[in-house]
């Protein structure tokens, strides 16, 4: 096999893309706190080597710190803090989701379906690369927002945005890389994020004694 | 001279998948012996068992038909004639053409729905338990498994085996997302088709947990033997067909020589050597599924199998 | 040869009018059912004739002076009715066989045979006359006919509890659907009201006009075959008939229907767009699952059986939307690939169907039940309609190397066709109308393992089930003609193909790329390299290592069998009731799917401690068919009733100004259409 084959370099992107969108199947499928979190990881670090092959196919550095960002953050002190988080707040170790695991499920498929019939026509003059990668960054864009959906637990509502977050930096790594300013700067902001979803859970934790988000509605109904 | 090529592979591979089912099974069950820590029968165990259960008198229920003892006939010699059209270590095979990916697995079913009948046919309650349950999995694992078929179909062109053989091995199958993913529901599916963990359990005989153990509670003797027989067959078959679809390296393809042969055949054994290794780890490390979670499980490998046909078209428009 | 045809429907008219006539003599029933059989299969044999001739005088059509006295009927047979003459005319023989040995035995459980012997051969001509007709004219009355019929059969059991109801849905959608296609034609025959097939097939039509026939051929046509949600008539109407008589509706009439549609859109508005193709497969693929998903849940075997013709409904009209999608996409060698696949289902179904129906009648004969929990182990006491109905069984859930494989094998070779359309919509569409099918296939094989394993296996759950004498030899004979049908034509389709070519290529001027120098042992629907299936070689290679092995194994290593009593893990429970019944085999599907699509409620009620009543376990299916659209029309027209209702309670003077002020309305309106 030869890498720098144009068609292998395809195929690799392809692989890595459409591993993402598994994972966050694998997101969307798990029940358990824990597993969720480590999908997550998985997740990120996909995303990472995704990065890292893009950056070796277009010959540019400064994607490798892009990747190294991923890897460093997402995959490894992202979990890490999450999993502290969990630990620490003592919260449900089963996910609570809205509608059945099935039915979530064919929902995605439907929703890949949708980003695949979208892109199509958009790029059909950009090069395949652009495409393949587009409609991935789109699938996991759409998957993401459906775990923040379908999900009643906070910390899996944090977990979705994150994943949300990881499908725009595959889709511009894939258009030929963003300035690493911006790249930069997205990367502190999902770390900011990240403090203040820290400090929010903590909080509706310490008034309601649990994370479900229904607590928060004006007009919920759960009994306290 | 080629039609004398092709007739003697098809023989030699009618009667090696036979040789070789009981080893196989035997082999699982050894290396998971091992996993327990405890020291398992040997592998050639379950050829004496065969040669044991062959020559018992069967012992039939009063009320039997002529159903009851027909079917293991049926259910033997369907899964046979399955497993000797599935491309093993050669491509040649003479029988091939009769039947393609979709008719192969048809051909199973026509097994299991013989195989359930005879399950209601005595009227205990334990048959209609075991018949049910195998329906309802079979039912779920089909549409999974023609995912599955349109993927290969897509990605080579044809279901017709010995051409997949030959276009998977040539093309970087592997690389691609979606043939990973059909390989995934390959997985899920054969472990419903084959009776394994997690979606059933082949060393219980436990009320809630069993399923096609349920159904052959009435057999005994030879029938027992054709039918414990199909079930090996099946475990190899599903294991070369996963070889034939998506690892197919080493495989002899046409004009072949001798030579090339001899190393299919051996990359094969190798092939189901290492099958059985990792089904046996897969299935120490799983617990049996609740039977209506096995709808997840199987509707998950459906949803594999659509998002990787969804994803072949991605790639094909490209 | 259309002249022939036509004899023969005057003839069955005419048998009519016999069992009115000598409905006191005794042998009647002899005379009208031989009659039948012997009009339906020359009618079958010169179908086949015509065919073989490849269509050859190609306008056999005939103008009769009948009818209105300005309008002349136009008859015409082509390659199309042929073919569907031929499945009429064979279901016809074969059903009217096994009406003749049951009018020679009748039972207490037989309505009366004067209800049903006149109306029989009016309904068998009817639906040759739908066949042969060339204006909408004639169409549409034989159509009618046919419904009128087959709705006097359906009443034929008038007293037993529902059939009345039944009847009546009946009537209803029969008479919409009539509506339906009247509208068709009549858009079809545009402003000049050309009503004659040949001037409207060469008439060009704008989409939104084709469209509409499309819709309409689909509420008409496709209503009267059984598509959800138009099927919620058939599984209430084809079971109360007799059995031979849900025999023919369901294993023949339907045909006809498919073939109405297969005339208005395929033939008569010409080349469609691409979505077309695209709703129908839609239609088609939510029919076969929900059929089936029916299917599963009955313990009427009749009942079973009528939605199970929604599901091979569902499974022609899957064929047939890829047949449009392909022609409109210029794919005709591919539209000819999908159409076979839906002729040859037409044949397929039409064949086991019947068995399966006249099966169940002989069950029914033999037994006075219907219910499946009624029954169990026939198969000791009735070993030939067990064997019959078990090949039909395996037919039906489409196993190798049975019929049914092979349609649905050729269908699922079209499918994987599919996404070389170039619509994406199309593209998604047809993995999941595929998986579809493969669910509804497997589903079939779950119901007819439950339908035969209840029915003829196990222990007799009632005294009636274990005392139920073999049906007779003529019913016998035509049980195993149709079921030596069923694996004929799953080894050597050959035979079948060629005369589905002729039709296939008249719709869409292409044939089956395999059928050309047709090798009668293998099917090759596009290319050898791509696929092929041999039925004749899996069964030789199945049966003959299975009585070598048979034999082997007698000869050297064990013979002989201990009978004892079952094992069942040493518990085994003498009372018959503690076998799985139909609803405990169908529990895990409905538990599976059973919520989501059949709004399935469970009621567990289980008494207090120290109370003797009985638990109570039910199950309460709805069918969502009902509740979206049935009910909310029918509350439309009870409230639009109750409003009118005021009218009817007016005085004489005020009916007067009524009835003026129409007059006025109606002057006023004619004055300025001018």
């Amino acid at each position: 096999m030869e890498f720098s084959d144009p068609k292998v370099q395809l195929q690799i992107a392809y692989l890595l893309g459409g591993s993402m969108v598994v994972v966050n199947f694998a997101l969307l499928y798990q029940s358990r706190m824990s597993s969720v979190i480590n999908a997550f990881a998985i997740h990120a670090t996909i995303l990472g080597l995704a990065v890292a092959w893009q950056a070796n196919v277009q010959n540019a550095p400064n994607l490798y710190i892009t990747a190294a960002i991923a890897l460093v953050f997402k995959a490894l002190a992202l979990p890490a803090a999450l999993h502290y988080v969990v630990r620490k707040l003592n919260v449900h170790r089963t996910v609570e989701m809205v509608f059945g695991t099935g039915l979530t499920m064919m929902a995605g498929v439907a929703l890949v379906g949708l980003a695949v019939m979208i892109m199509q026509p958009v790029t059909q003059h950009s090069g395949a690369l652009v495409t393949i990668d587009l409609i991935f960054a789109m699938a996991v864009l759409f998957l993401g927002v459906l775990m923040m959906i379908t999900r009643r637990n906070a910390v899996t509502q944090v977990i979705g945005f994150m994943a949300m977050e990881n499908g725009l930096i595959l889709a511009a790594v894939g258009v030929h890389g963003m300035p690493l300013v911006v790249e930069i700067s997205v990367a502190l902001a999902v770390l900011v994020a990240f403090i203040v979803f820290g400090l929010f859970l903590f909080r509706i934790r310490e008034r309601f004694y649990s994370l479900d988000v229904r607590y928060l509605d004006p007009d919920s109904r759960i009994p306290q | 001279m080629e039609l004398i090529t092709e007739g003697l592979i098809q023989i030699a591979q009618t009667a090696l998948v036979l040789a070789l089912a009981p080893g196989l099974t035997g082999l699982v069950r050894w290396v998971k012996a091992r996993l327990l820590r405890r020291r398992g029968t040997p592998i050639l165990q379950v050829y004496s068992d065969f040669a044991r259960l062959l020559r018992k008198k069967v012992v039939v229920a009063h009320n039997a038909s002529w159903l009851f003892r027909l079917v293991p006939y049926l259910v033997f010699n369907a899964v046979w004639t399955a497993a000797s059209l599935v491309p093993t270590f050669s491509t040649q095979l003479l029988f091939a053409p009769a039947a393609d990916l979709i008719a192969l697995i048809a051909l199973l079913s026509s097994a299991r729905f013989g195989l359930a009948l005879g399950a209601l046919d005595i009227g205990t309650s334990f048959g209609g338990l075991g018949a049910s349950r195998e329906m309802m999995i079979a039912s779920l694992a089909e549409p999974a498994m023609l995912m599955i078929v349109f993927t290969v179909s897509l990605f080579a062109g044809t279901t017709h085996l010995p051409a997949v053989a030959e276009y998977m091995s040539q093309h970087q199958a592997f690389l691609q997302v979606s043939v990973l993913l059909a390989a995934i529901a390959m997985v899920i599916v054969s472990l419903a088709e084959t009776a394994r963990i997690p979606v059933d359990n082949p060393a219980t005989h436990l009320e809630l947990t069993m399923v096609h153990e349920a159904m052959v509670l009435e057999y005994s003797g030879r029938h027992l033997a054709l039918i414990e027989a199909a079930g090996s067959l099946k475990l190899v078959l599903y294991l070369s067909l996963f070889c034939c679809l998506f690892v197919p390296w080493g495989i002899a393809h046409q004009a072949a020589t001798p030579l090339d042969i001899l190393a299919g055949l051996g990359i094969w054994v190798i092939k189901l050597a290492v099958g059985a290794v990792l089904l046996a780890v897969l299935e120490t490390c799983l617990a049996k599924m609740r039977l209506f979670r096995l709808a997840d499980l199987l509707g998950g490998g459906f949803l594999f199998g659509l998002l990787s046909v969804i994803l072949m078209f991605v790639f094909g428009s490209l | 040869m259309l002249g022939f045809v036509l004899w023969g429907v005057l003839a069955e008219g005419l048998f009519g009018v016999v069992a009115v006539a000598g409905r006191r003599v005794t042998s009647i029933g002899t005379v009208i059912y031989g009659g039948c059989l012997a009009v339906s299969l020359s009618v079958a044999l010169t179908a086949v004739l015509f065919l073989v001739q490849g269509g050859a005088p190609a306008n056999d059509a005939l103008i009769l002076p009948i009818g209105l006295p300005w309008l002349h009927a136009h008859f015409r047979l082509d390659v199309l009715s042929a073919f569907f003459l031929f499945v009429v005319g064979l279901g016809g023989a074969a059903v009217s066989l096994f009406a003749l040995g049951h009018s020679r035995h009748p039972n207490k459980h037989y309505p009366d045979p004067t209800r049903i012997l006149p109306f029989y051969p009016l309904f068998l001509a009817a639906m040759t006359l739908v066949l042969v007709a060339d204006d909408a004219f004639v169409f549409l009355f034989s159509w009618e006919f046919m419904s009128l019929s087959s709705w006097l059969l359906v009443l034929a059991n008038h007293r037993e509890k529902g059939n009345a109801d039944a009847a009546f849905i009946y009537l209803v959608m029969a008479g919409i659907g009539t509506v339906a296609l009247l509208f068709a034609f009549g858009l079809l025959a545009g402003v000049e009201g050309h009503y004659a097939f040949s001037a409207m097939r060469g008439a060009p039509h704008t989409v939104a006009l084709a469209t509409a026939v499309l819709l309409l051929a689909l509420i008409g046509a496709g209503g009267k075959a059984g598509i959800v949600p138009l099927h919620i008539w058939l599984p209430l109407a084809h079971p109360s008939a007799p059995s031979w008589v849900s025999a023919l509706m369901s294993g023949v009439m339907t045909k006809v229907a498919v073939y109405g549609f297969i005339r208005l859109t395929f033939d008569l508005v010409g080349p469609g767009q691409w979505w077309w193709g695209g709703l129908v497969m839609a239609i088609g693929g939510v029919t076969a699952v929900m059929g089936v998903l029916k299917a599963l849940m009955q313990h009427d075997l009749k009942r079973l059986l009528a939605y199970h013709t929604v599901e091979n409904i569902g499974i022609i009209f899957i064929a047939l939307g890829l047949a449009l999608a392909f022609g409109a996409n210029h794919r005709p060698a591919l539209a000819a690939l999908a159409l076979t696949a839906a002729l040859l289902h037409v044949f397929n179904h039409s064949v086991f169907k019947s068995l399966l129906f006249i099966g169940s009648g002989a069950v029914l004969w033999a037994t006075g039940n219907r219910n499946m929990e009624r029954q169990g182990g026939l198969i000791h006491r009735m070993p030939g309609t067990a064997l019959a109905f078990l090949l039909g069984s395996a037919a039906i859930s489409a196993l190798p190397p049975l019929n049914g494989f092979v349609s649905e094998w050729l269908l699922l070779q079209g499918l994987l066709f599919g996404p070389q359309l170039p619509q994406w919509p199309m593209k998604m569409e047809i993995p999941i109308v595929a998986a579809m099918l493969a669910l509804s296939a497997a589903l079939a094989a779950t119901c007819f393992v439950k339908a035969f394993g209840i029915v003829f296996l196990g222990r007799p759950r009632t005294p009636e089930a274990a005392q139920a004498p073999e049906t007779d030899r003529y019913s016998l004979t035509a049980m195993f003609f149709l079921a030596g049908l069923c694996v004929l034509v799953g080894i050597l389709p050959a035979p079948i193909l060629d005369l589905i070519e002729p039709a296939v290529r008249l719709l869409s001027g292409e044939t089956m790329a395999g059928a050309e120098g047709t090798n009668w042992l293998w099917l090759v629907p596009v290319d050898a390299a791509r696929s092929s299936y041999s039925g004749l070689a899996m069964l030789v290679l199945t049966a003959l290592a299975a009585v070598t092995l048979s034999l082997l194994i007698r000869r050297y290593l064990s013979h002989g069998v201990r009978r004892s009593a079952a094992w069942d893990c040493g518990f085994p429970d003498d009372s018959p009731s503690s076998q799985y019944t139909a609803s405990s085999f169908a529990q895990p599907i409905r538990r599976v799917f059973g919520t989501a699509l059949l709004a399935a409620r469970e009621e567990v009620t289980m008494p207090e401690p120290g109370d003797t009543s009985p638990a109570r376990f039910e199950v309460r299916l709805t069918d969502y068919a009902w509740n979206w659209f049935y009910r909310p029309p029918g509350r439309l027209v009870l409230s639009l009733a109750e409003w009118t209702s005021v009218m009817q309670r007016q005085s004489i003077r005020r009916y007067l100004g009524f009835m003026f002020a129409t007059l006025i309305i109606l002057l006023m309106v004619g004055m300025s259409w001018n």
